[in-house]
């Protein structure tokens, strides 16, 4: 979806960090996504390369660690795997599942030189 | 994983991860490194060489380590300049350090704090905020407009209405006598909480009013993007299909009021509203439905009731 807007703000923030740290440049950065998150990967990839061009973040590798869906189920009473957004117990079928992981969009750090 | 060599594994999608801890593997070469410290000196830690906290490493001195037993937590310490920080966790000359910072910072934070600035802005002047959000034809501003209509009498209004380009709606809004404001987003496929800041510096809504902010047509996007909205309500026609909450369930997920626009043609159409509202709730067990027509004005006064009564909670849960 609008992983460009994502992007952007995801570069906004690397580079605001990088100024506060005196960095010269940033050769990677690690983020967490959601497996079941609404963000697609390889289109924050393509975008991560053209918006960081002309920053101190240009070249910089994106490494994607993928958190993987995860719910409580009030029927089960136990947390659950999530194959899918919304998705339904695997235990028992049912949808009263509450997500707790897997919609994860976050910036977990940088590597700098 | 070990940062001097690169090997290890970490469960990174593309290249070796940086942030990935050792995972009990065997280093396979030796340690290029031979430590020539001299360890006969006394750890007087005061002295002026940088901050290097051997407590953290675990160093017994006969450097018989393995990389993976460093707790990699120098990473924590923020604007200190560690030499010792260094991907490889010590200094090692010639060999180019790299440093990692912590960031842990949401990828939405920056939309989150404005979302928050506004929110606080408008709460402050007691204006009750609704964010509509749907499909593109889905009857948003029709029923804006029906709604400003039959609304003006009672409340002090105002539009924000976001679109990718023209400014037909707010010209259609505008000619009901309610001040609003036309937000071109260009290439952008939602409102962000930031653009909706600017538009309330320009609209500058009455006290006590009622801002609707029409958002762009488009069941997926607006969804992530708290504006500082009072409620989302999503408008669902019943010339969709009636599977359009699970298709597009983040929507639906974060609406607090459903309005199943158009029922003036559900005699043509093969919709089944119960299914469509079983969907929606399925998603989103607490959202509140209703069944309107904008054109006949069908179900409208039930909405209406809903927002006297969620503007006046609204008001009475401000401090």
């Amino acid at each position: 979806m609008h992983e460009l807007a994502l992007t952007e703000s995801l570069v906004g923030i690397v580079v605001e960090e990088a100024r506060r740290q005196h960095v010269t440049r940033v050769s990677a950065v690690v983020l967490e996504i959601g497996a079941i998150g609404q963000v697609e990967p390889e289109s924050l990839r393509f975008c991560f390369d053209a918006v960081t061009r002309g920053t101190i973040a240009e070249g910089a590798r994106l490494d994607i660690v993928t958190v993987p869906g995860a719910g409580w189920c009030l029927d089960c009473s136990k947390t659950v795997t999530l194959a899918e957004r919304f998705g339904a117990c695997p235990m028992c079928g049912r949808h009263h599942v509450q997500m707790t992981a897997g919609d994860e969009l976050r910036i977990r750090e940088m590597e700098v030189t | 994983m070990c940062t001097v060599c690169g090997c290890g594994t970490a469960t990174v999608e593309a290249g070796t991860g940086a942030g990935g801890e050792a995972q009990g593997h065997e280093h396979p070469h030796e340690h290029p490194h031979d430590h020539s410290h001299a360890h006969d000196h006394d750890h007087s830690h005061d002295d002026d060489h940088y901050p290097h906290d051997h407590a953290d490493h675990g160093h017994s001195h006969d450097h018989g380590h393995h990389h993976a037993d460093h707790g990699h937590d120098h990473v924590h310490r923020g604007e200190a300049i560690d030499f010792g920080a260094g991907l490889a966790g010590v200094h090692v000359a010639g060999l180019d350090q790299h440093r990692i910072v912590r960031i842990e910072r949401d990828i939405l934070s920056k939309n989150a704090a404005f979302a928050r600035a506004n929110r606080a802005r408008l709460t402050a002047r007691g204006i009750f905020t609704l964010n509509l959000v749907s499909s593109p034809g889905s009857g948003k501003t029709s029923l804006l407009v029906r709604t400003i209509l039959d609304l003006k009498p009672r409340f002090p209004l105002a539009v924000i209405e976001g679109d990718q380009q023209t400014s037909n709606d707010a010209e259609r809004i505008r000619a009901t006598g309610v001040p609003a404001l036309q937000v071109n987003t260009g290439k952008g496929c939602h409102l962000d909480a930031h653009m909706v800041g600017h538009a309330l510096d320009t609209l500058d809504p009455r006290p006590a009013s009622l801002l609707f902010i029409e958002n762009v047509g488009n069941l997926v996007c607006p969804a992530a993007f708290d504006l500082g909205e009072t409620h989302k309500v999503v408008v669902l026609s019943v010339t969709e299909g009636e599977d359009k909450p699970l298709k597009y369930p983040d929507m639906f997920a974060a609406a607090d009021l459903m309005l199943l626009n158009k029922s003036d043609l559900l005699p043509y159409v093969d919709f089944d509203v119960t299914a469509c509202m079983a969907n929606a709730l399925r998603v989103n067990p607490r959202l509140q439905i209703l069944t309107v027509s904008a054109r006949t004005g069908e179900g409208l006064q039930a909405f209406y009731a809903w927002i006297e009564a969620h503007a006046a909670k609204a008001v009475a849960s401000t401090p």
